[in-house]
């Protein structure tokens, strides 16, 4: 349950010294992405705030988000739980199940009513609510009733933020994101499928220690700090696409030599996250180092966006604007948000072209 | 919208089959500077001003902004060694060092696997790392008084 902070003390009982402690802060600070004169803040919040309690709601999802975040390296998923969050329900992570498990819920929403923190992954299916529920209650409902008391709530993976790969075409279960469900409630948006676990767990230690108002978003509801360029703007091929360099195929002379990806259907110039500067497991490598276009996937409906491996320039519907519009007007749920769907099925049938970048040029 | 110059193209792909062109693009990916060296030895000249004046310190995280092997090279000869280096073994190890400017400090953070958390330029007479902090101050205290007592 919430608690008074255990890091110092804990710190002291593994031997670390108070230079450790402010070593790891510093980090931490660097880690979000935050001034360096918040370090000390940091360090005073995390010794003197209470661990909020915290229900971790997971929906229409395949767990990858979860997969993710137990991967974060700082601060480390047991660093939150231990040392800064009360983690008082997550059916994947916790010892208990059945009833016991809904207990816990239930008693931490009574315990902590108005103040707790809501993190949902996975989309929640409105055309039939009975396709997913999680002890008989459906998504919709232990959404609703959770939500009703929550302080904040962070939507962690596309799934959540934007519908992901549940509302892809054909939405077969009417998949909305948290967003066009509850709108009286502040949510911050962290895209990715799944996200960078740094940034997962930098955000929920940012939003813990210096609070919601610290954190800014762009019009997607995504922190800036972590969404604020694109993966093309930071990209380390970025040289060879301005001197016009190109991989044609995954096993030509330019794949080989690390060209641009553009033409092999990379969605970076497009796709907002740090992909490109923090990498993955633990700043090894990311997927264009790798050799592989960017996906796309922090990008509301990347699964429908004309085509992995069909180059930007190619013409691919609206889908695009279909999910700009969707968190605009944090549609009205249920009803709208099926229809929304249906709407946007249609159009992508309509639309389909199968063109690529070197039709384009040889129409120019 | 990328538009692509044929006969540019085949110069630029025989220029980089060629060892001398390929070896050049290799080098500039990977130790370009970004330009960033400058900037970032202006603000630390501003800061080392504030700090003389009113003894204000300031720290610059070098992870905040983009920072290549090529700038952390200028930064270095611009600012060349000094008088102290120093390691601190707190959660893996962190190399403290003043640079030829006294009063400008570099500070880099690893961990116990030697990666690198994080990386600043303090300007300041002494790093709060290099300090004794009160808690720990404290707790030698009362291990030293256990041991006495014995």
């Amino acid at each position: 349950m919430a608690d008074r902070p255990m890091l110092p003390e804990l710190m002291r009982a593994h031997g670390v010294s108070r230079r450790g402690f402010l070593k790891y802060c510093a980090s931490l600070t660097s880690a979000l992405a935050l001034p360096p004169a918040l370090a000390p803040k940091i360090a005073y919040a995390l010794e003197n705030a209470a661990r909020p309690s915290v229900i971790w709601l997971s929906f229409q999802e395949c767990t990858g988000c979860t997969e993710a975040i137990t991967r974060s390296h700082a601060p480390t998923i047991e660093d939150l739980i231990f040392n800064a969050i009360s983690l008082d329900y997550h059916h994947t992570l916790q010892a208990a199940s059945g009833h016991a498990a809904e207990a816990a819920r239930e008693h931490a929403m009574k315990e902590n009513y108005g103040n707790y923190l809501v993190i949902v992954d996975g989309s929640i299916p409105v055309d039939n609510p009975e396709y997913s529920c999680i002890a008989g209650i459906s998504n919709l409902d232990m959404l609703k009733e959770t939500a009703a008391g929550a302080a904040a709530i962070i939507a962690v993976g596309t799934c959540a933020a934007y519908g992901g790969i549940p509302h892809a075409n054909p939405n077969p279960t009417g998949a909305v994101a948290v967003s066009e469900i509850i709108t009286d409630k502040p949510i911050i948006n962290i895209p990715g499928c799944p996200p960078i676990p740094i940034v997962m767990t930098s955000v929920i230690a940012q939003f813990l220690t210096l609070g919601l108002d610290s954190i800014e978003v762009d019009e997607l509801g995504r922190p800036k700090a972590f969404f604020g360029e694109t993966i093309h703007d930071r990209c380390y091929r970025r040289p060879f696409y301005d001197k016009g360099l190109f991989a044609e195929t995954f096993d030509d002379e330019g794949a080989r030599e690390g060209w641009c990806l553009y033409k092999l259907g990379c969605k970076g110039p497009t796709t907002k996250s740090v992909c490109a500067t923090v990498k993955w497991n633990d700043g090894t490598s990311f997927p264009i180092q790798a050799g592989h276009p960017c996906l796309g996937c922090t990008e509301p409906d990347f699964w429908d966006n004309g085509g992995f491996y069909k180059p930007l320039s190619a013409p691919a519907g609206n889908y695009r604007q279909a999910g700009y519009a969707a968190i605009a007007a944090g549609a009205a749920l249920g009803v709208a948000g099926g229809a929304l769907a249906r709407a946007t099925k249609a159009k992508a049938v309509a639309a389909h072209e199968v063109v690529d970048a070197h039709d384009l040029e040889k129409k120019s | 919208m990328v538009k692509c110059d044929p006969e540019k193209e085949a110069a630029l792909s025989a220029g980089m089959r060629s060892s001398g062109g390929l070896l050049s693009l290799r080098t500039l990916r990977e130790h370009v500077p970004t330009g960033n060296a400058g900037p970032v030895l202006r603000e630390i000249a501003a800061a080392l001003a504030r700090l003389v004046e009113t003894g204000d310190p300031t720290t610059i995280d070098l992870g905040a902004l983009p920072f290549s092997a090529g700038d952390e090279k200028a930064l270095d000869a611009a600012l060349g060694a000094g008088e102290v280096r120093a390691t601190v073994e707190a959660l893996g190890t962190s190399d403290v060092t003043e640079t030829g400017i006294p009063g400008v400090w570099r500070i880099d953070h690893f961990d116990q696997a030697g990666e690198t958390l994080s990386r600043f330029v303090e300007i300041t007479y002494v790093p709060e790392i290099l300090m004794t902090q009160r808690g720990d101050a404290a707790d030698g205290l009362a291990r030293l008084e256990a041991d006495l007592a014995e």
